[in-house]
């Protein structure tokens, strides 16, 4: 008999390692020949940790377990959900990027094979580097980190340079809240990264990777560091990839706990062992990147879909999404929401359909107020919004983002003047301090703010100045994009900058 | 889990030897610098002021440009923290399930603010800005270990495990 509980830092926060632990201990006392495997999470976070008992060939899945569950269940006394594919959450996503995640372990390379994994690889192997990088173009692939460039074109800038070392670095400074999709493709299908990295080396002739992972990762980091010491040993990494006389290999490094790092002119300074300070733009990362040479920033979800693009062809990716949005997103369910957890779909769901149905509202009961799609540095949407399509030129439209596409839902409770102050005070921790907007903007931001909370309605004149200060003048999206949650909660939600307090009175 | 040194007071700065010997392996990466000071970090709990020297002349930069560095980034420290350190994530989706007014419960029992330290050199608090546990908010981490929709109840047992 097989059990899976997962590793995922998510399960293990709900206590997975415990289950695990009493599992093995019980099984054994039974005498039972239980095989315990540590898998990644079917990002079901509400049914966390979720155990699954695999018997004659069919997976099962009960959750969430308790350690004090464990007798029950091996009893068979617990309810189970049936298989993870019937779950509603997951059967109605369409699982591309993250097919394997959960499904297999995360450390075994043979398992990582028997479901689809090394094909995308193999087959580039066989390609010119001209033909690699127009598969990317055609799949339509744009960077999920959320800036939403074209990757293909990216990829071709490198790859048309000249040097003598080139780079392809993966952006895993994953720092957004409300996104967690990096993490839990790191941790539950590592090598579908590695292999997406070395595929971009192969393509752009770049030899050398790095994966730069946030401090605040730790479960990642290692499973990560894990997976390409065995990925080298198994020659999927190195000077001979699978046979081919090609050579790429990658080193994990670890950040620092800034959250400027996240962006890519910043995270190479990082690399280098400086302050995470942002270049100006020109000169391009992909024309002088890390230590001035050519150099491919990618999120790490970029990378992570670019061997399933290879596997089953760049129009079968196309084939799914809306518009120029194309191939699908592993959405971020978090906050107060019902059901919280991944949940990858092609582009295009509406985002009510998202929050209501898929999220089944607030965790609270409560009326939603306020969703932030993108991160920290993304719009509040009003429930009046809720009918746009999930995609980057519809969420441009709204002056909103999807940013890395994580959608942090907030209840009636929710106060949005504090948390348009908490936008600025947060640019203002983590400026890097290079440009003036963003270093002094955001400080007088917060005090702009508190001088409304005081009832100065005037001050909400020089607070819209003052963003559109940080939109023109900023250097990156820290100071230039602070301004869309602050502007959404002052434009959607007039009435929490009222001077609400005296009428109260 | 990650074992810390002992307060400031009861330590006699590690040696240059000591040093060279933890940034040595180190020497030969490309941007070899974070690395270093993490495992700087990971040795004694913190950057100690003997390091300064010894990775100015490994890596050929002004002492400036190190306390720069470490200066700049959230993680490095430059003395010891508590023997344990306890994060709360103070990020949107962990605000939207109540974590601002249970940091400020947590804060207003130990008597201290962010980063403060409890006097029995137990705990150190410290804000962080996502643990990629938005889907479990609100949420902690102790030394390293995650905890999901953690509330008064369950900080309050983290707290008793530490010492604090």
């Amino acid at each position: 008999m097989k059990i899976y509980v997962p590793m995922d830092s998510a399960a293990k926060a709900l206590g997975a390692d415990d289950v695990a632990g009493v599992l093995a201990a019980e099984a054994q006392k039974r005498g039972l020949e239980v095989e315990i495997i540590r898998n990644g999470t079917r990002g079901m976070i509400w049914l966390e940790p979720l155990v699954e008992i695999e018997k004659d060939g069919v997976r099962q899945a009960y959750g969430p377990i308790a350690p004090t569950d464990v007798g029950a269940l091996l009893d068979g006394r617990v309810d189970t959900h049936g298989s993870v594919e019937d779950i509603p959450f997951f059967a109605r996503q369409t699982r591309l990027t993250f097919a394997r995640c959960g499904l297999t372990d995360p450390l075994s390379i043979a398992d990582y094979e028997a479901h689809g994994g090394l094909e995308g690889l193999k087959r580039a192997i066989a390609m010119s580097q001209d033909a690699i990088i127009d598969e990317v173009k055609l799949s339509g692939l744009r960077g999920r980190g959320g800036a939403g460039f074209p990757t293909g074109i990216k990829w071709d800038t490198v790859r048309l340079a000249h040097a003598p070392q080139k780079y392809i670095v993966c952006n895993a400074d994953e720092g957004d809240s409300g996104t967690f999709a990096d993490r839990m493709i790191m941790e539950g299908d590592p090598f579908t990264l590695i292999e997406g990295m070395t595929i971009a080396g192969i393509g752009c002739g770049a030899t050398k990777g790095y994966i730069y992972i946030r401090s605040e990762y730790p479960d990642a980091i290692a499973v990560m560091s894990r997976a390409v010491e065995i990925a080298r040993a198994a020659g999927v990494l190195g000077v001979d990839i699978l046979g081919s006389g090609k050579a790429f290999d990658m080193e994990v490094r670890t950040g620092a706990g800034a959250y400027v790092c996240g962006e890519e002119t910043s995270l190479l300074n990082s690399l280098e062992g400086k302050r995470g300070v942002v270049r100006a733009k020109p000169p391009l990362p992909a024309l002088e990147g890390f230590l001035g040479r050519p150099t491919v920033v990618n999120n790490v979800i970029s990378l992570a879909t670019v061997p399933v693009i290879f596997a089953k062809g760049a129009e079968h990716y196309a084939s799914f999404g809306l518009g120029r949005s194309k191939g699908t997103m592993p959405i971020q369910i978090a906050g107060n929401v019902k059901f919280g957890g991944l949940f990858e779909t092609a582009f295009g769901m509406p985002l009510g359909e998202l929050v209501n149905t898929v999220a089944g509202g607030t965790a609270t009961g409560r009326p939603v107020k306020a969703v932030q799609v993108g991160g920290p540095l993304g719009a509040y949407l009003h429930p009046d919004q809720f009918d746009t399509p999930f995609g980057y030129e519809e969420f441009d439209g709204q002056k909103a983002l999807i940013g890395h596409a994580g959608i942090v839902v907030f209840d009636d409770s929710a106060d949005m003047l504090s948390m348009a102050r908490f936008a600025m005070e947060f640019c203002a921790v983590e400026s890097c301090g290079k440009c003036t907007p963003c270093r002094i903007g955001a400080v007088r931001g917060v005090e702009t703010i508190d001088r409304i909370a005081e009832g100065d309605t005037g001050a909400i004149e020089l607070l819209t100045d003052l963003c559109e200060v940080m939109t023109d003048g900023s250097l990156c999206a820290l100071g230039g994009f602070t301004p869309f949650p602050v502007m959404s909660a002052l434009r959607h939600f007039p009435e929490d900058f009222a001077p609400q307090k005296e009428a109260a009175e | 889990m990650r074992t810390r040194m002992p307060a400031q007071s009861d330590l006699t700065p590690p040696d240059v030897t000591d040093i060279e010997a933890v940034i040595r392996p180190f020497l030969a990466l490309e941007g070899p610098l974070l690395p270093m000071l993490h495992a700087l970090q990971e040795a004694y709990g913190y950057v100690p002021e003997s390091a300064y020297a010894p990775l100015c002349a490994a890596l050929n930069i002004t002492r400036a440009e190190l306390k720069g560095v470490l200066s700049f980034y959230h993680d490095f420290r430059t003395r010891p923290s508590g023997k344990h350190v306890l994060k709360i994530c103070r990020a949107e989706a962990c605000q939207a399930m109540g974590a601002t007014a249970m940091a400020d419960r947590l804060l207003k029992k130990l008597g201290l603010e962010w980063h403060g330290t409890t006097a029995n050199g137990a705990v150190t608090v410290e804000p962080v800005y996502c643990l990629g546990l938005c889907a479990c908010a609100p949420a902690a981490m102790v030394d390293g270990k995650v905890i999901g929709r953690v509330g008064d109840a369950r900080l309050d047992t983290v707290l008793a495990e530490v010492g604090a």
